[in-house]
């Protein structure tokens, strides 16, 4: 029944390098969700660690200074608190950057993967929190990596524009993770070897339900 | 058409001759609240499909509709038998956001409540596993040893199962009078009491031929599957957030992590016994250390909220293993998102690569020594 599915992983991966990084503001802060369309909130980006360097944590500094070593303006550290790190990330290189904190950083499983739904920024948000059991340095740390994907107004999940690659191949434990956030926001994984349904119904014919447009009758 | 979008269990499959498909639940009693697609081959499981849901009633969804404080009862139901372990992430989490410093006297009482009902709960779930293996004697003594426990939440709180006792900055109410005394002789007759379960159950030889290396999960499988709580301790990692994350007051408590290093259903159902007993050793420390008086409840406004938008992740050893709560909250008096990161879920995942290659007979005590607990799992 897994071996059916397996000829969907190379179905589309080749725009990933042809665009420039530039296109997208690689800066993007983390858009405030409050209902009220004001201008776009791109002037204002995340309180950096840079902004104010007061009392941030030395252990957890010195992780996102790794990443941001190695990535460059690829990446924005939203965050640094005490046993959190923040990165956020866009859909071209969560990959690379996924790969860089197992192969080089030590972290070796996703605890938890969560969707957040955005539509008044077309988009969706989808968290990441790795851990590491090995490394015992690490063992109340995490890294919450975040990047996002397109929204669809009318979702045709699996078919549409949502669509992000898979982590599975890189972090095996987000298997089911990942199967729960396709069925729940839509958000497609691409080279994910089972995206089937979890927990939904299997005649489930409506949009993915914590969405933010899903609204819970007579509230 | 592709088997893509296919519900488990319809997709089409290649049929072999010697393949049986068998459906395991939803109604089997053996299963749970949920189905578990096996493909045998005469009496070896060749595949297994787990498939979760059956009870799922969007805790999550529901959360963003109901402010900070009328969250708590309904986000302990995934777990009613660890009522507060369940909601002990979102209460910290929500006092991150907030800002609250809790009272000291508040934070023992959230110890001693939670590791009673890490008790309360490994005591219902040894029941069911040892009447699934036949066991009828381990099915009678814990359901009735746990009531002793039961009395003693009930005093706390005034309810039996779901306490909705932890609140954003402290508890809802204090200890009645003359608890520590009444709870110090619960507690010390409740571990005397679990200790005669050796004698009959784990060192019980035919429980040990039946699950001593069945579904065997070596300790680098365990870490890149990522599963936690008791079957990530049962392959030899010691990882228990109260030691290495301690949240409340659990550093200035002398905690003992349980390990075994063989992997298989049988220490992966003993470490939960030996977790009781370490939870007992933590119950009477924390009555000893804990302050005799003092508020245990910062006053909040009526509604709180959050200060812009904010995200914060916390997480707890509940009786399942790590819990975490991620919450997105954008200012309002309700959270923006939340998300519960559940230990059944993450377990779950160990079940298809631990039932490849076992007996048919052997599904039961492979999946029960999971510690699964299917509404927590589906949410």
């Amino acid at each position: 029944m897994m071996s059916t599915n397996t000829e969907q992983v190379t179905i589309e991966e080749k725009p990933a390098e042809e665009k420039p990084a530039e296109e997208k503001p690689a800066a993007k802060p983390v858009a405030k969700p409050a209902a009220k369309p004001v201008a776009k909130p791109a002037a204002k980006p995340v309180a950096k660690p840079a902004a104010k360097p007061v009392e941030l944590p030395a252990f957890e500094k010195n992780i996102s200074d790794k990443i941001v070593e190695k990535f460059g303006d690829k990446i924005v550290v939203s965050f640094v608190k005490e046993n959190r790190v923040g990165i956020n990330v866009d859909k071209e290189n969560v990959h690379d950057v996924a790969k860089f904190i197992r192969d080089e950083l030590n972290y070796d499983h996703v605890e938890s993967v969560s969707g957040v739904d955005y539509p008044q920024d077309k988009e969706i948000e989808v968290v990441y929190h790795i851990g590491s059991y090995s490394d015992s340095s690490l063992a109340s740390q995490l890294i919450v990596l975040a990047t996002r994907a397109e929204r669809e107004e009318n979702p045709i999940p699996g078919k549409d524009a949502t669509k992000l690659p898979t982590l599975r191949d890189i972090f095996y434990s987000v298997e089911f993770h990942e199967r729960e956030v396709f069925e729940m926001f839509g958000v497609y994984f691409t080279g994910h070897p089972d995206n089937r349904r979890l927990l939904l119904p299997e005649d489930w014919a409506d949009l993915p339900p914590l969405r933010k447009d899903f609204a819970i009758k007579g509230r | 058409m592709t088997n893509e979008f296919l519900p488990p269990g319809l997709a089409l499959q290649k049929a072999d001759e010697r393949i049986m498909t068998l459906n395991v639940g939803p109604q089997h009693p053996g299963s749970g609240h949920m189905r578990i697609i096996v493909q045998i081959d005469g009496d070896y499981i060749v595949a297994c499909d787990p498939d979760p849901g059956y009870v799922h009633r969007g805790e999550e969804k529901m959360a963003e509709y109901r402010n900070y404080i009328t969250n708590i009862p309904h986000l302990e139901r995934p777990v009613i038998h660890d009522s507060c372990n369940v909601l002990y992430p979102y209460v910290l989490g929500v006092e991150d956001l907030l800002g609250i410093e809790v009272p000291e006297r508040a934070k023992y009482v959230r110890v001693i409540c939670s590791e009673l009902n890490r008790c309360i709960y490994t005591m219902y779930w040894l029941a069911i596993y040892g009447i699934f293996l036949g066991h009828s004697t381990m099915f009678m003594w814990p359901a009735g040893d746990r009531e002793l426990l039961i009395d003693l939440m009930e005093k706390i709180s005034g309810a039996r199962v779901t306490h909705a006792h932890f609140v954003p900055g402290g508890v809802r109410n204090d200890l009645p009078p003359n608890f520590e005394e009444v709870c110090l002789r619960q507690v010390n007759y409740f571990e005397k009491r679990i200790r005669e379960y050796a004698a009959v159950f784990y060192d019980n030889p035919i429980l040990i031929s039946r699950t001593q290396d069945t579904g065997v999960l070596s300790r680098e499988d365990a870490i890149r599957l990522g599963v936690t709580g008791s079957v990530l301790r049962a392959s030899g990692v010691d990882y228990d957030l109260r030691k290495k994350e301690p949240y409340d007051v659990y550093e200035e408590l002398d905690v003992h992590s349980n390990v075994m290093k063989e992997g298989d259903s049988y220490a992966r159902s003993k470490i939960p016994w030996l977790d009781m007993l370490e939870s007992c050793n933590i119950i009477k420390q924390a009555l000893e250390k804990m302050p005799k008086s003092g508020s245990v409840r910062v006053k909040l406004k009526p509604n709180p909220k959050g200060k812009g938008l904010n995200s914060v992740y916390k997480r707890v050893e509940s009786g399942r293993g790590s819990l975490g709560c991620h919450i997105v909250s954008d200012g309002k008096v309700e959270p923006y998102r939340l998300k519960l990161s559940v230990g059944s879920f993450r377990n779950l995942i160990a079940l298809p690569y631990l039932l490849k290659g076992e007996k048919l007979g052997n599904m039961p005590s492979v999946y029960w020594s999971l510690n699964y607990w299917p509404v927590e799992a589906d949410r």
